[in-house]
């Protein structure tokens, strides 16, 4: 199978799974880009979703980087394609049901059951991601820090990440 | 005469195609750290196409559906308006410029992601980004507080992927619907 078609296969079945956005998939999408395909490094991977997060825009277009790393243009398209178009699908049929449904208790059945589910994979993400990217103690630290202030307080997410990489070039790291 | 009055309706009230384009253009190229409350800000305040309430119960769907929020949300607010076409317009709209600039980005990075500095500066980057999901995790399991059950199955779900290396999709099929049978037989 070319590389095209599989990055839809990964990014088309993620899109159907993702329930909490992208973050919650990102170990599966580790487990799929650098051990089962073997298309980057960790490292690689970590730079990638970095990337995507620095960049204006959703973070789901790390599918567009990830993608083009790959398999170049076709690769982009294919990778963000399979990622939106299936829950957009969904989405599109689902909307008004959802609204007519809104006071029924199976919907707020659902609603509560899913949540800690949600939470959970946002949690395992968090972990993942940060094991990656602590390739030195001076790393993880930053790590730390970075999360509580943006835990913490109302700063913008954009001088965190300009911080970090200002600290990381300066070599104090 | 009903007909053409719900046309007539339809085509008076709300954003054209075009207009939900633009306006998701507006915001996808602003939007540094999420789309989100830029979208709120376009939506609700600026464009009035959406009243505060309106724009909440439409997000509490798309945060309920699989996919990234903002991109359910662009599709969801698109169709209550134009259909499939003003669907396709929104997030047409939301990610097309955002794609060319993260790939923009991602080739400066190729190019100098062998100089020492860029490579140091890239693996900071990362770790800062880092703590952006780690915050954006602990803010989304904070209303598990003072709820044991839904601790244990946050718990549980997290030490399956992120140590047991569950595969998502099975891990998935067993473990939602195990929640919402708990939450029904608890309640």
């Amino acid at each position: 199978m070319s590389e095209v078609a599989e990055l839809a296969g990964v990014f088309g079945q993620l899109s159907l799974v993702s329930v909490g956005g992208i973050n919650a998939v990102l170990p599966e999408l580790k487990r799929q880009v650098v051990e089962r395909h073997g298309w980057m490094s960790a490292a690689d991977f970590a730079a990638l979703y970095a990337l995507a997060q620095a960049a204006p825009g959703p973070n789901m277009l790390v599918s567009t980087l990830i993608g083009w790393h790959v398999a170049g243009i076709a690769g982009a398209l294919a990778a963000t394609g399979a990622l939106v178009g299936p829950c957009a699908v969904l989405t599109f049929l689902v909307a008004g049901a959802w609204h007519r449904f809104r006071d029924r208790p199976w919907r707020l059945l659902v609603q509560a059951g899913l949540m800690p589910v949600t939470a959970g994979l946002v949690v395992a993400a968090a972990i993942v991601l940060s094991e990656a990217t602590a390739i030195s103690a001076g790393h993880a630290g930053l790590t730390a820090v970075a999360a509580a202030l943006l835990a913490a307080t109302r700063l913008h997410p954009l001088w965190v990440l300009g911080a970090g990489a200002a600290l990381g070039a300066a070599g104090v790291l | 005469m009903k007909k053409e009055a719900k046309i007539f309706i339809r085509s008076d009230s709300g954003p054209t195609a075009g207009e939900l384009f633009r306006g998701f253009l507006s915001i996808g190229i602003i939007g540094f750290g999420g789309v989100l409350p830029w979208a709120r800000r376009m939506v609700v305040e600026q464009r009035r196409w959406l009243t505060a309430g309106e724009f909440t119960d439409l997000l509490g769907l798309c945060q309920f559906l699989p996919g990234p929020n903002i991109v359910n949300f662009a599709v969801a607010l698109g169709s209550r308006f134009r259909g499939a076409p003003g669907a396709v317009a929104a997030v047409a709209g939301l990610i097309s410029l955002p794609m060319v600039a993260v790939v923009a980005l991602g080739s400066l990075y190729a190019a100098f992601s062998d100089h020492p500095v860029v490579a140091r500066a890239a693996a900071g980057l990362a770790a800062a980004a880092s703590g952006l999901v780690v915050a954006t995790a602990l803010k989304i399991a904070s209303p598990l507080r003072g709820k044991p059950m839904g601790i244990a199955i946050a718990l549980v779900v997290m030490l399956a992927i992120a140590w047991g290396h569950v595969p998502l999709l099975p891990a998935m099929l067993v473990l939602a619907p195990a929640s919402i049978l708990l939450h029904r037989l608890v309640r």
